[in-house]
């Protein structure tokens, strides 16, 4: 049977209709797509110049790409060593606080119900949405008054703000991604191992925990790579100590303020690459099908 | 027939272990029960029937004590048990899902309880390897219930309740998610562990014929009151 030319055109322009549909969407998000891309293949264009460069002027110009490249240059700096090591150490001691924090506060708030609970929602979305300047200056404040006054000359400037100033963004992340994790476990397991004769804090280890392991990983990735971007709080309330206070985010900003872009950049390229690995990690620990 | 079971049950069993619900009131919400009695007798095997939505999972959940109630008392046998934490009620409990570990074996499951209970590793084995037996579950031991299917689920889910040899049974509609063979044969299981292991059972289901096969008292609930449509003495 054929079809009358009105439905004929009808389907034709809903046809079309779909067709543009899909390539508006594709367009829109793949400009982002294209800028996210765009931005890391400059930074890594620019290196690569940069490195070709000092080795067509070298004498031996093999060696020299290898070694006197902009990334190789800023790992032998003994500067950058100790603020890649600092940024470790800091970022991984941060995101295991947060974790600590996270797990029983992301538990509280995704299966009790209490008075205040969506005022205390809203404050742990806080140091999410507070600009991090203002963070870094409250916790600067904070350490005016009693009893945070009696240590603010062991904190303020010190390796521990280092720590607290990343902390203190870091576990809201962590705090989100805890509760999201519980609430998608079903609380009938935890009842169930209560009516078996558990106490509370026995089924949570028992029961729950052990379900919350991908979820406490990825807790964990996302706050240290917060806490490996953290540079506003940490340049108001630790200072930009070189050989102290210096984590990779400092030396950016140290570097570029001296005019060394080449430096700042290598340092952003060993950044991207940390947190390349997080994010590879995290996919493989937090789903099934890894992203590779 | 059902005197018969009582009395055979009632022979093994020293203590008294009914379980009343005196007057009891929930509100949950806009959700409101009130005024219900219920009385399953030592060893007896209640079916509490009713449509979706009106109120028995909450019943049984506030036997368990996983709900708050509003007024009223619960009894286990003579302990008034109303403000008693669920853990140590001691009742086997099998839920509609199954809400089975992930993540632990089977084994685990069914050594769960009698572990938080610090029972010798020889009685958890003996234990485990009966119930294992009685639900047929030897295969899957040492598999984790990712997979199962409904019948195999269940069968874990009732073996981990009765593993800490409770007085007392709650089965919230155990039978409802499977087929129909499946349910016929673990209508005959759960026959026949009644007669094993001599618990007060309190059932709900939305199935009559499951009803009637297992029930010797049964109850129906409807607008918010309980029925007693038989009881053992019939």
């Amino acid at each position: 049977m054929n079809n009358t030319p009105d439905v004929d055109r009808r389907a034709r322009t809903v046809a079309l209709s779909n067709r543009l549909f899909y390539i508006c969407l594709g367009i829109i998000g793949g400009t982002y797509l294209l800028l996210i891309v765009a931005m890391l293949s400059a930074d890594a264009w620019y290196v690569a110049e940069k490195s070709v460069r000092t080795a067509v002027a070298a004498d031996q110009p093999v060696k020299a790409f290898f070694l006197s490249n902009p990334i190789a240059e800023a790992l032998a700096d003994r500067k950058i060593k100790y603020s890649i090591w600092l940024s470790l150490i800091s970022c991984t001691l941060s995101a295991c606080l947060s974790l600590l924090v996270a797990v029983p506060l992301g538990y509280l708030m995704a299966r009790h119900e209490f008075r205040g609970k969506r005022f205390l929602d809203a404050v742990l979305d806080i140091p999410i949405v507070l600009p991090p300047l203002v963070v870094g200056l409250s916790l600067l404040i904070l350490f005016q008054f009693p009893p945070f006054r009696w240590i603010a000359r062991d904190v303020v400037y010190q390796l521990s703000a280092v720590v607290i100033a990343q902390f203190s963004v870091a576990c809201a992340f962590a705090v989100r991604t805890m509760k999201s994790t519980f609430d998608h476990i079903n609380p009938r397991c935890e009842q169930l191992a209560v009516t078996l004769g558990c106490t509370r804090a026995q089924a949570f280890g028992w029961v729950v925990l052990p379900v919350a392991r991908r979820g406490m990983m990825t807790a964990l990735t996302l706050a240290w790579a917060r806490s490996l971007g953290e540079f506003g709080p940490l340049l108001i309330f630790a200072g930009t100590t070189r050989m102290k206070t210096e984590v990779l985010s400092t030396t950016v900003f140290l570097e570029l303020n001296i005019g060394n872009i080449e430096g700042a950049v290598a340092v952003s390229m060993i950044m991207v690459a940390a947190a390349m690995v997080v994010l590879v990690i995290t996919r493989q620990w937090g789903t099934r099908d890894s992203i590779l | 027939m059902g005197h018969e079971r009582l009395n055979s049950v009632t022979t093994r069993l020293v203590r008294d272990a009914m379980i009343v619900i005196q007057n009891m009131s929930i509100q949950s919400g806009e959700f409101r029960l009130t005024d219900v009695e219920l009385t399953v007798p030592t060893g007896g095997y209640a079916v509490l029937m009713g449509e979706t939505g009106c109120g028995k999972t909450t019943i049984l959940e506030s036997v368990l004590g996983l709900r708050k109630i509003t007024s009223g008392k619960i009894l286990l046998g003579n302990r008034d048990v109303t403000q008693l934490d669920p853990a140590v009620r001691g009742i086997g409990y099998v839920p509609q899902d199954g809400a089975l570990f992930a993540g632990m074996t089977i084994r685990e499951h069914l050594a769960f309880a009698m572990l938080i209970r610090r029972a010798s590793k020889s009685a958890i084995n003996a234990r485990v390897d009966e119930l294992a037996n009685l639900l047929g579950l030897e295969h899957l031991l040492h598999r984790t219930p990712y997979g199962l299917s409904g019948g195999e689920g269940q069968r874990v889910a009732l073996g981990r309740a009765l593993s800490f040899r409770p007085q007392y049974l709650c089965l919230d509609e155990p039978l409802s998610a499977l087929d129909s063979k499946t349910r016929l044969q673990m209508c005959t299981l759960l026959e026949d562990i009644r007669r094993r292991e001599s618990v007060t059972t309190l059932h709900v289901t939305h199935n009559l014929d499951e009803a009637q096969q297992l029930a010797d008292c049964l109850f129906s609930l409807q607008n918010g009151k309980i029925e007693t449509l038989t009881t053992l003495a019939e």
